[in-house]
């Protein structure tokens, strides 16, 4: 087992947040500086108005700096092993070139964080993850013949999403991109500069990820700028993200759930089960982390679990309590999540429900307060438990895509 | 494949055999695995000279209690005594004073009644902590009836000590026995008596908090017998060759040079064990005397465990710091001021508080103790047999010896040989030239010869975070595992090392009601 850390020098004091290779673009294209810290980068948070780039992910193309999100390359024989017992997914099912997505958790089957496995040849992975995670897999190695190493900042990477990325990927030069089916991967090279190209993203729209050497990451950028422009495309920030996975059905660490290393109140951590992620686990492969634990609470039953809600209504339900009746005193959810969802025209959220609340078609009813000039209103609206993902539409699975 | 045996015992230790007995006893089918020639693991003889015996690990039997010697019968098994109720003489190079029978002899009025206040008083401490030793320990934050029962018996035991002994108790429980011995006693060789106790095999010095826990732990092993420090005939290996003999009378199968590679799993059960030859032996339960490490992290594999457990198992301290030494003498030594009589002693080598703890700086830092402090016996004065005729075996516990040394192992051995017999030197002037053979052995060759990780005395220290329902680590404490039909029975468990039998007999107690 050995580990290494990919930062030559570590962030100064003064400037604590480090800038991505995109940083200087991103600089520029900004019109209101909104800029947010993201796993200690500087990135954007809204370019120019979050409705303007929300409608270029789900009309155009789009850019996304996902330079910060944290990358470990896992190494070794036992790299195959180690990621099965680590994740609640079967490892051994995923081939090379293919992405899985994965939750691992802790003993207690809680969620510890989420993220994709790439796997690049029988004994090479790429592990991309919410938050840093070395500590966790390094702990988890014990025993295993494998190699970790945090490649962050070794690796650049866009996300180019929106119904029309396909064709400005074909334009960028990348033959045979428009083959890649969801979830599969396959490196390219362009213009003498290799790149790693994936059919994955956050938007549940048609999307891809770029992965590339941070020496590349301009003349991309400034490539894909130029091919997409009549396409549509435009940077897009955090926000007009978030909005995009919520209609998709994602879930936001922090947001949806709290990492079970960072609960410090009983009963905050989550299971998969809980957030409805029953089927990421596996139970007939080998042990993995929280396994027994999750055994327990299958046969025992959820008490609570992660819901999509659709609410009457168009205002958004942002934090809402929810209740059975809207008479009760004491509530049975939450909301985690909430949007009016110009796409859908429906207004959504996502929620944690109280047993026996959370089956699909249940009414409950959500408390919203308006802050609206400095007053508060309060609205007590009726919702219904409905499916996820809320927008899913057939663009997002089909290959080829359509040549637009 | 062979047969399948409801049970089999990873180790042929005092532990593993009495877990094995009381197993058969209830009837199960119990097949022993040994990995050694012999049975008997750190309480094994070892023929380190031609013709001159002496126990690798404990040389002196005094926690091994009456009521299991009998329900075991020893005797019958073949078992005699060379000694019993030895007296301690504690020798310094100014001094030396004796402990036995309830006397001290060589120190002044006051502080033998100071000593006898004292070990009244710690004799209660210790009865209540022996009470507590002889019980499976309960789990804390269950809804089990059996826990909460087990954790009020022991909360209504520690009120049963007295308002005035319940407030000492859990006024000095959690001290280091450097102050409580100054607190109490003045003169320097009974202070040390009482430190040597107190960190004898452990991993501290005197001035290390918990080690008043370690003395009373001691204490209460050795309050369950009326023997005092015993040596068998034959050595210590004679008790280990006795307890195989009651084990094989109760139908115990005992296979020795059977080293075990791993313990094989299905579907998180137990289904038995592969032999380093290949070999698969088919079991409904492994139980192992092996230490936790080892168990887990080797013989198990960690694809079987969570993360978190793993964590734990690796956090477990288990890095001996105490040396063994073995001298073989052409004649009997004589030392400063003691009587011949006196040479069949338990004998402490210790002149004061802060010698131990001098000694103990150097294994902070990589190193062996230029002045160790000794725990000696010279057991062929007891039993001819170990020793050719008109000689001698001397064996000395010797604090302290960094697990991983800043030299050579060899070089550190050499060192602390040479250091240890300069000490002797000092109380016993001559002695050098009555050494014929001699060994050290250090951790690391503990480690090796006895296959204890870390050749720790007791499989891990003894400190309140390894100790009573969290020993060694919660999720394998109350001799469990999360691998259903995996269980511990080792010094690692509750109450820990030392020739005792507890943990061995506790997990047999806990198997069969888990089984019921």
């Amino acid at each position: 087992m050995t580990t290494g850390s990919d930062y030559p020098s570590p962030p100064h004091f003064r400037k604590p947040l480090l800038d991505t290779p995109f940083h200087d673009r991103a600089r520029a294209l900004s019109q209101n500086d909104q800029f947010v810290p993201w796993s200690g980068y500087t990135t954007v948070d809204v370019f120019t108005t979050v409705e303007q780039e929300y409608f270029a992910i789900r009309n155009a193309a789009t850019l996304y700096d996902l330079t910060p999100m944290v990358k470990y390359r896992v190494t070794g024989a036992d790299a195959e092993r180690f990621l099965n017992r680590l994740v609640t997914r079967d490892v051994r099912k995923l081939r090379v070139g293919r992405v899985s997505y994965v939750v691992w958790c802790n003993d207690d089957g809680h969620i510890i964080d989420d993220g994709t496995i790439f796997r690049f040849s029988p004994e090479d992975f790429r592990v991309c993850t919410a938050e840093r995670q070395l500590d966790w897999f390094l702990d988890s190695a014990i025993g295993f013949d494998v190699a970790i190493e945090e490649i962050t900042s070794q690796v650049a990477a866009l996300s180019l999403q929106g119904p029309t990325s396909a064709y400005v990927l074909k334009r960028f030069g990348l033959e045979g991109v428009e083959q890649l089916k969801p979830f599969e991967f396959r490196e390219f090279r362009s213009a003498g500069r290799d790149m790693m190209v994936s059919r994955t993203g956050f938007t549940g729209d048609l999307g891809y990820e770029l992965w590339m050497r941070p020496e590349h990451a301009l003349g991309i950028w400034d490539e894909l700028m130029a091919v997409g422009r009549t396409r549509g495309i435009r940077a897009i920030g955090s926000q007009a993200l978030n909005l995009a996975r919520i209609e998709a059905g994602f879930l936001m660490p922090n947001v949806d759930f709290v990492s079970a290393e960072h609960t410090i109140r009983m009963h905050r951590e989550r299971t998969p089960l809980e957030l409805g992620l029953g089927w990421l686990v596996d139970f007939d492969k080998p042990h993995f982390n929280g396994r027994r634990a999750l055994l327990r609470q299958k046969s025992a039953g959820l008490k609570r679990m992660l819901v999509g809600i659709d609410i009457d209504g168009n205002k958004p339900a942002h934090n809402a309590l929810l209740y059975a009746s809207p008479k009760d005193e004491q509530e049975c959810g939450f909301v985690t999540s909430a949007m009016w969802s110009p796409t859908c025209k429906r207004n959504i959220a996502l929620a944690i429900l109280d047993a026996p609340h959370f089956d699909a078609g249940r009414r409950v009813h959500a408390d919203i307060y308006l802050h609206r000039e400095l007053v508060w209103e309060r609205r007590m609206v009726a919702a219904t438990v409905v499916e996820r993902p809320f927008f899913a539409p057939d663009r997002r699975r089909m290959t080829p895509p359509a040549d637009r | 494949m062979s047969r399948a045996w409801d049970t089999i015992v990873i180790g042929a230790g005092h532990n593993g055999l009495i877990c094995a007995q009381q197993l058969a006893n209830a009837g199960h089918s119990v097949l022993v695995l040994e990995a050694g020639a012999t049975v008997g693991g750190f309480a094994a003889n070892r023929a380190f000279a031609p013709g001159f015996h002496a126990a690798v690990g404990a040389h002196l039997v005094h926690q091994f209690s009456d009521k299991l010697s009998r329900t075991l019968e020893l005797e019958r098994h073949g078992l005699r005594w060379a000694a019993r109720q030895l007296a301690t003489t504690v020798i310094s190079a100014d001094g030396q004073l004796r402990i036995g029978g309830g006397q001290v002899d060589g120190a002044n009025a006051k502080d033998v009644a100071a000593w006898r206040h004292l070990a009244a008083r710690l004799n209660r401490f210790s009865r209540f902590l022996a009470s507590i030793n002889a019980t499976c320990p309960p789990r804390l934050g269950t809804a089990s009836f059996e826990d909460r029962w087990s954790l009020l018996k022991m909360g209504l035991r520690l009120r049963l000590l007295g308002k005035r002994d319940m407030r000492e108790f859990l006024r000095v429980a959690g001290m280091n026995v450097y102050d409580l011995a100054t607190d109490e006693l003045a003169d320097p060789l009974l202070q040390a008596a009482l430190g040597m106790d107190a960190i004898l095999g452990s991993n501290f010095g005197p001035r290390a908090p918990g080690t008043v826990l370690t003395l009373l732990s001691r204490r209460a092993g050795e309050s369950v017998t009326r023997s005092g420090y015993s040596i068998p005939m034959g050595g210590v290996a004679s008790l280990s060759n006795a307890l195989a003999m009651a084990a094989q009378a109760a139908g115990v199968t005992v296979r020795t040079d059977a080293p075990v590679a791993g313990i094989v799993v299905d579907n998180d059960r137990v289904v038995g064990v592969d032999l380093i030859d290949g070999e698969r032996i088919s079991a409904t339960r492994v139980v192992s005397s092996v230490d936790p490490r080892q168990t887990f992290l080797s013989l198990l594999g960690t694809q079987y465990l969570d993360t978190g457990f793993v964590r734990r198992v690796d956090h477990f301290r288990q890095r001996g710091i105490t040396a063994k030494m073995h001298l073989a003498l052409d004649a009997l030594p004589s030392f400063n001021g003691i009587q011949s009589t006196q040479l069949g002693d338990r004998l402490l080598v210790a002149s004061s508080l802060d010698h131990i703890e001098r000694a103990f700086n150097a294994s902070k830092y990589g190193e062996v103790s230029a002045n160790p402090v000794m725990e000696i016996t010279i057991p062929s004065l007891h039993d001819a047999t170990l020793a050719p005729k008109g000689q001698h075996v001397l064996t000395a516990i010797v604090n302290y010896a960094a697990f991983e040394t800043r030299d050579s192992l060899g070089t550190a051995r050499d060192r602390l040989f040479s250091n240890a017999l300069s000490a002797l030197e000092a109380v016993a002037p001559g002695i050098s030239q009555r050494v014929v053979a001699g060994e050290m052995l250090l951790p690391a060759d503990l480690e090796r010869e006895c296959r204890i990780t870390g050749g720790h005395w007791h499989h891990g220290d003894l400190a309140f975070d390894q100790f009573m329902m969290v020993r060694p680590f919660p999720g394998a404490a109350q001799y469990d595992s999360p691998i259903q039909g995996l269980h511990l029975c080792g010094a690692g468990s509750h109450p820990g090392g030392g020739l005792t039998g507890l943990p061995g007999q506790l997990a047999a107690e806990r198997i069969q009601r888990s089984a019921s």
